[in-house]
């Protein structure tokens, strides 16, 4: 059986799905769609399983959003994999009459129909008192009352998905008799639909069903013609009387005291005081200043434990494991690898759980409301500062997101520039260089100076993002108008059940989807980098003894080594691309990584690990390897500012990930626009790059 | 007699929605709650005075001004 859970935004919605899957959950795709579909599997009281949908919130089904349309789609097309047996609608009790709209245009579907009062405490609180059995009488449905902050009456909600049959509606609760009833009924008689509100809905929208054939979307344009009906007359008077409905039924069966009224007035003051004109912006920089911080202090210890746990295990399967190439392909490849991507996951917690936080206490609207304005002014519109703002843990979510914004334009423009947000994936690169070329000093006693540099890096992003969509705005053409209506939740303290779920999943997402891939091309880069066309490892290790007869065992150890990396696949790979990314202060190792990590930035510090810990016997971090990187002309260290300063900058600007270019061609469905926005940040990448590494050595 | 839109009223103003003047934004509203006759008070104005808070049935919403300008209060 399969139960879709579905509500207006901010109703609970989540909290209940968490609470009935538990860590049953699997996020993935609609077919076809890239938005973001949540399923997981229920054990009910009898024992049997059932699987539950997160259905994107909505506040009707007449879609103002492509979220909205999914929803509508999945509900519509009987024949959809998601298409439920049981709807359970949960509704804000708190702000009742705007989330019923939805509730009874659900309902009027004829699918069997759950009610959730959710956040009943709140209500209670506003002074509110329901009288469960009328409401159910006039609503002609379940209804349970929840609280999925403490879990009441979550059990009882369990307990009714059990008997679906039971909560069959049995008559329409508003009437489509205004509606040309002969248009309905041909439609219902053509689709054997025994539901007419079914049927008013696939008139209404039969445009932007997909699951409607050319033939069926011709023949319903034709019968709504030949019947003279008009969609936007029609819906406004819909939900003015499903309104006048509402109104009725609820006058009659909640009992309004009044409230204390702490509530309203406690949001009207957070209120004045983020949206102020000097301190909301205040306050907007120092939470993001906060967070950088929290990054690297926070995260700095797990990574050490991470670190030192890998470099151990490598060192004791050394010791143990006999001395051949497949020992050193596990420990210095493979485990190399896999080290590389755990080593990150600290960091990108953190990042996605106060990203959650900000989300969850509904100071992110408010972050909208504040820089609205300002966005329009470079081309972009305040729902932009999500996908912005997602941008730092990953372009990918956050270019979905940017379905939210209903101009296209506007969308458009934000879709180009986020992928200049610096993602997690920058962060290990970061990292490891920052790690490498700045001391570790505190400034003003309190400030940690590489994580000033990080977040120097992290503003960049965001300038230069700015910049381009400036530029974008004078060269894009406007299509449609731009809306910005949208509801303020209430600010609350973050479920933190809902935040540890969000660094659980993104958590275990990256280390899944970055992790194969890395672990493979850490393998590859191996073989390239451990066998060499001119003979050997061997014969190239007497070659260097013969030559070098002078040298003691160490030197000659390490001669020996940078020679067989040398004349390796890789090495000689390297060469071929040294000339082109010389001016930048490369060497061909580095051009090595700039190739590995063409199609995933976040390989690049692999690589450097797979690059450096070969032929060296003890398994060092990353950057202690850099750090005894030197300079083959001069003997001085390799890893000078300007190198790093110029890998920082064109890592900070480079189009380095293929599944952003897949998304962004999915998501403007035009193979025109990835490449654009390949071609221009690469070029702003080696341009940039290379001032950064002229100004600077 | 005197009518005015949203975008008119001050911070702590009410006013009763009289009419929509455009049809697209008006669904938009009416799913959010601001039916005809129904109060709405401007609660907060953001930095710019743009956008505008209301709030309306009990719950806040926001919007711009230009879509304020086409919603007529009395």
């Amino acid at each position: 059986m399969k139960v879709a859970l579905l509500g207006n935004p901010n109703a609970g919605k989540t909290s209940i799905f968490n609470y009935l899957t538990g860590m049953n959950q699997k996020v993935g795709n609609f077919p076809g769609v890239t938005i973001e579909k949540k399923v997981g599997t229920c054990h009910l009281p009898n024992q049997q399983k059932v699987s539950i949908t997160d259905l994107p919130g909505t506040y009707s089904l007449y879609p103002k959003s492509l979220e909205e349309e999914v929803v509508l789609e999945v509900l519509l097309d009987k024949e959809h994999p998601e298409h439920p047996d049981l709807l359970v609608v949960v509704v804000d009790a708190s702000n009742l009459k705007r989330n019923l709209l939805l509730f009874t245009q659900l309902h009027d579907l004829g699918i069997p129909t759950i009610l959730v009062f959710n956040l009943i405490d709140a209500a209670k609180k506003a002074g509110l008192h329901f009288d469960k059995e009328v409401l159910e009488k006039a609503f002609n449905t379940t209804i349970v009352f929840t609280n999925a902050r403490t879990e009441e009456g979550l059990a009882t909600l369990e307990q009714q998905l059990t008997s679906p049959k039971d909560h069959r509606p049995t008559q329409s609760l508003w009437s489509s008799d205004d509606v040309t009833p002969a248009l309905l009924k041909e439609v219902q008689e053509k689709y054997k639909l025994k539901n007419t509100y079914w049927a008013l809905l696939l008139i209404h929208h039969f445009e932007k069903l997909s699951f409607l054939s050319e033939e069926n979307k011709n023949s319903l344009e034709r019968l709504s013609l030949q019947h003279g009906f008009k969609s936007l007359p029609a819906q406004s008077k819909e939900t003015v009387q499903r309104y006048e409905l509402i109104n009725e039924i609820t006058t009659n069966s909640i009992k309004k005291k009044e409230g204390d009224g702490s509530e309203v007035v406690l949001n009207k003051e957070l209120d004045i005081l983020f949206l102020h004109p000097v301190g909301g912006y205040l306050i907007f920089f120092s939470i993001l200043f906060l967070m950088f911080q929290a990054i690297y202090t926070i995260a700095d210890y797990p990574i050490q434990w991470i670190e030192q746990l890998f470099a151990w295990v490598g060192t004791s399967l050394n010791e143990q494991l006999p001395d051949t190439p497949l020992t050193d392909l596990f420990t210095d490849g493979i485990l190399a690898g896999i080290g590389g991507v755990v080593v990150f996951v600290p960091q990108i917690a953190i990042l996605f759980g106060i990203i959650a936080i900000l989300e969850e206490t509904g100071y992110m609207t408010r972050v909208m409301l504040l820089m609205d304005k300002l966005m329009q002014k470079f081309g972009l519109n305040g729902r932009s500062v999500v996908p912005l703002i997602s941008g730092i843990a990953c372009a990918i979510p956050a270019i979905m997101s940017a379905r939210n914004i209903d101009n296209w334009k506007e969308r458009f423009i934000t879709i180009m520039v986020t992928p200049l947000m610096s993602c997690s994936a920058r962060l290990p690169i970061y990292t490891v260089i920052i790690g490498l070329v700045i001391p570790k000093q505190q400034i003003a006693g309190i400030f940690d100076l590489r994580g000033l540099v990080l977040m120097g890096l992290y503003l960049l992003g965001l300038a230069m993002a700015l910049i381009v969509a400036f530029v974008f705005k004078f060269i894009v053409k406007a299509k449609g108008k731009s809306y910005f209506i949208m509801e303020l939740p209430n600010y609350r303290i973050p479920r933190w059940k809902n935040v540890g779920m969000t660094m659980y999943e993104k958590s275990k997402t990256f280390v899944w989807e970055a992790g194969k891939i890395i672990v493979l091309i850490s393998v590859v880069l191996w073989i390239l980098a451990y066998y060499s066309p001119d003979g050997s490892r061997t014969q190239i290790a007497d070659e260097v003894k013969k030559d070098n007869p002078s040298l003691s065992t160490d030197e000659l150890a390490n001669k020996i080594a940078s020679v067989q990396l040398e004349q390796s696949y890789a090495g000689h790979l390297g060469r071929v691309i040294e000339p082109v990314v010389a001016p930048l202060g490369y060497d061909w190792r580095i051009g090595i990584a700039l190739i590995t990590s063409f199609a995933a930035r976040e390989v690049f510090v692999g690589t450097m690990a797979t690059i450096y810990s070969i032929g060296s016997e003890d398994e060092l971090t990353v950057t202690q390897h850099l750090a005894r990187a030197k300079d083959p002309v001069t003997g001085e260290p390799m890893y000078t500012l300007a190198l790093g300063a110029s890998l920082l900058i064109f890592y900070a600007f480079a189009m380095q990930c293929m599944s952003t270019l897949a998304v962004v061609q999915k998501e403007t469905k035009s193979w025109k626009y990835p490449i654009l926005q390949f071609v221009y940040m690469t070029v702003l990448a080696y341009v940039a790059a290379w001032a950064t590494y002229n100004v600077l050595s | 007699m005197y009518i005015k839109s949203i975008a008119d009223l001050q911070v702590g103003e009410k006013g009763t929605i009289k009419e929509f003047q455009n049809e697209e934004i008006s669904l938009k509203l009416l799913e959010m709650g601001c039916l005809p006759n129904a109060e709405v008070e401007v609660t907060q104005k953001a930095p710019f005075g743009d956008p505008i808070c209301i709030r309306v049935a009990d719950y806040q919403l926001s919007l711009r001004r230009r879509e304020a300008h086409t919603v007529l209060v009395q």
